[in-house]
């Protein structure tokens, strides 16, 4: 997908929103709540008008001076926060609206693929009010797929559920993209769930876009805010590699060497995601020989940024990936730690994204 | 227990009901729809405009109603001018006063009905791919069903009772204009009570079964907004 797009936006603030992007995966829009994210969303579906906008979708002028394409004529589909299903029909009438209203050569997706695809086979005779939470997005997501949507819109869709809906419905979001290949927009201020499920990241700040990227970078720049949260993070791709039965050990092999990760074994050859939380990596000068911590790698300081008084946040290059740590002013005095010297960042915790 | 003519005017009176029904659901529908998803400013206007027959009583409706409709008045003219009988004291006057008389009615119950369906659901049809009529179509009018079923009945019965508007533009002409109200009114000045009982307490029953109806099948309706 292939999205440029600028509004300038008057509510009750003014926001300007630049956009120069190409995604084939799923792209969140992050930022906090009410920073402008649904209202960009909507804007590019064509649900509020702003005077001054332009937007291009995969060469396709959607709106500008003279153009406004109804949102009823843009090849995209829409999953609300809250799920929006019409009451008035069955699980299967709300599948099949959108569906019916496509021409029959334009559906790339059979209708019985997305019901399986969704498991919503033994839902599609129910009322919509009878579902759960999370079954009505998974409704709302077959909905919006019935159209074969060029581009994929989602507002929020887990914010209203609860953390074990959540996990329920994480899983279906994530195939969309793997099966599927749809592009997809997700809104959201959970980065939760965005470092599980983002290829890229627009991230809005101050009303405005700050920057735009693929997710690992963007995390990890210290130029964004991102890298300055409590839970400054760094994410890792990886995929699951041998397990050693005897300790319970996944060997997860990435770019920047192999992980040792104890737990349930994870099924070979899966891709998985990495999260690294900046504050459970810290630096030696030598590599530790009698230490319980498994995964040490030899690491380059490529940055230093001082939080505060007592705390660095350190820009770690491993193989030309970067990770953050983030130590104590004391220990950068002790380690004398400056750009280009030679460390060890020994990893404490490792969540696995699945 | 009926005499001939209140046969007559029973069946004038539904007939009437009927076709004031109709006709105020196809003007207020679109009415109430415009009145519920306009962003104009000055739409209050037109609300109060509507909800102006419950205020004022019938018989001032009825007044300039006449004074319009009449041999003499400027819509009378036009009637004639193309060869037509004015409307006046006509069947067809009637409809036309009641028209006017039930308006918010069947106006209000719609608006309501389409106000609270929200914009989500018509969002969700046009991600959907449905234009906006296509929306209205099969997204609007399911969901504010409830709001129809009060407005036919409410509309319906409201009309079975009117008097002032008949008595000013009607009259009473047995199968033409006499109504049950005015036929009731007769019966009356005519000392004949045991007539006017048969019929009052028939209007009674019908117009308690009608709004029996509406409450049972819609918990949650509310007569009027104003």
């Amino acid at each position: 997908m292939k999205l440029r797009a600028s509004f300038t936006i008057n509510y009750a603030r003014s926001m300007q929103f630049d956009l120069d992007m190409e995604s084939p995966g799923i792209t969140a829009v992050f930022g906090k709540s009410g920073c402008g994210k649904t209202t960009l969303l909507r804007a590019i579906a064509g649900l509020d008008r702003h005077s001054v906008a332009r937007l291009e979708v995969n060469q396709q002028v959607w709106q500008d001076d003279k153009v406004f394409l109804p949102t009823h004529q843009r090849p995209l589909a829409f999953v609300f926060q809250g799920a929006n299903l019409f009451s008035h029909l069955s699980v299967q009438g709300n599948i099949e609206y959108g569906w019916s209203r496509i021409p029959a050569n334009k559906r790339k997706l059979a209708l019985q693929e997305i019901i399986a695809l969704l498991d919503l086979q033994t839902l599609l005779q129910r009322k919509t009010v009878k579902l759960s939470g999370g079954e009505k997005q998974r409704v709302a997501l077959a909905r919006a797929l019935a159209v074969s949507p060029e581009l994929l819109l989602m507002d929020e869709p887990l914010a209203a559920l609860d953390q074990e809906r959540k996990e329920e419905l994480l899983p279906y979001i994530e195939n969309l993209n793997k099966e599927l290949q749809i592009p997809v927009l997700y809104v959201s201020h959970s980065s939760d769930e965005v470092s599980r499920l983002a290829d890229q990241l627009i991230f809005i700040e101050d009303d405005c876009i700050k920057a735009t990227g693929p997710i690992e970078e963007m995390l990890t720049r210290t130029d964004l805010s991102l890298a300055h949260r409590r839970s400054a993070e760094s994410l890792i791709h990886a995929e699951a590699g041998e397990y050693d039965q005897q300790f319970h050990l996944n060997h997860l092999h990435s770019a920047i060497g192999d992980f040792l990760v104890p737990g349930k074994q994870i099924q070979t050859g899966k891709k998985i995601r990495l999260r690294l939380a900046a504050q459970d990596i810290s630096l030696t000068l030598e590599v530790q020989k009698d230490t319980s911590i498994l995964n040490i790698f030899p690491a380059t300081v490529a940055e230093l940024f001082a939080e505060d008084d007592a705390q660095f946040i350190v820009r770690l290059e491993i193989r030309n990936i970067f990770v953050l740590a983030r130590i104590t002013a004391r220990s950068v005095s002790s380690l004398q730690l400056e750009a280009g010297k030679k460390v060890y960042a020994q990893i404490k915790g490792i969540a696995v994204l699945a | 227990m009926f005499t001939a003519a209140d046969l007559t005017a029973l069946g004038l009176t539904l007939q009437l009901a009927l076709f004031t029904t109709v006709i105020l659901l196809l003007i207020g529908t679109p009415l109430a729809w415009w009145l519920a998803r306009s962003r104009w400013n000055y739409k209050f206007i037109f609300e109060a405009l509507v909800a102006l027959p419950l205020v004022l009583p019938p018989t001032v409706l009825g007044f300039y109603l006449l004074l319009m409709l009449g041999a003499n008045g400027p819509l009378g003219q036009l009637m004639a001018a193309f060869g037509a009988e004015p409307l006046a004291f006509s069947f067809s006057g009637l409809v036309i006063g009641s028209v006017f008389y039930s308006l918010p009615f069947v106006v209000q119950p719609l608006q309501d009905a389409f106000t609270n369906i929200g914009r989500q659901p018509l969002e969700a049809a046009a991600t959907l791919r449905a234009s906006p009529l296509d929306r209205f179509f099969t997204v609007a009018l399911p969901l504010a069903r409830p709001g129809f079923l009060t407005a036919i009945v409410l509309g319906f019965a409201h009309t079975l009772g009117e008097f002032g508007v008949v008595l000013m533009i009607g009259g009473n002409i047995p199968g033409e204009t006499q109504v049950l109200s005015i036929a009731i009114y007769e019966h009356v000045e005519s000392l004949e009570y045991a007539n006017a009982h048969v019929l009052s307490a028939g209007l009674i029953l019908l117009s308690f079964l009608l709004l029996l109806t509406i409450y049972a099948l819609n918990g949650r309706f509310r007569v009027l907004r104003l």
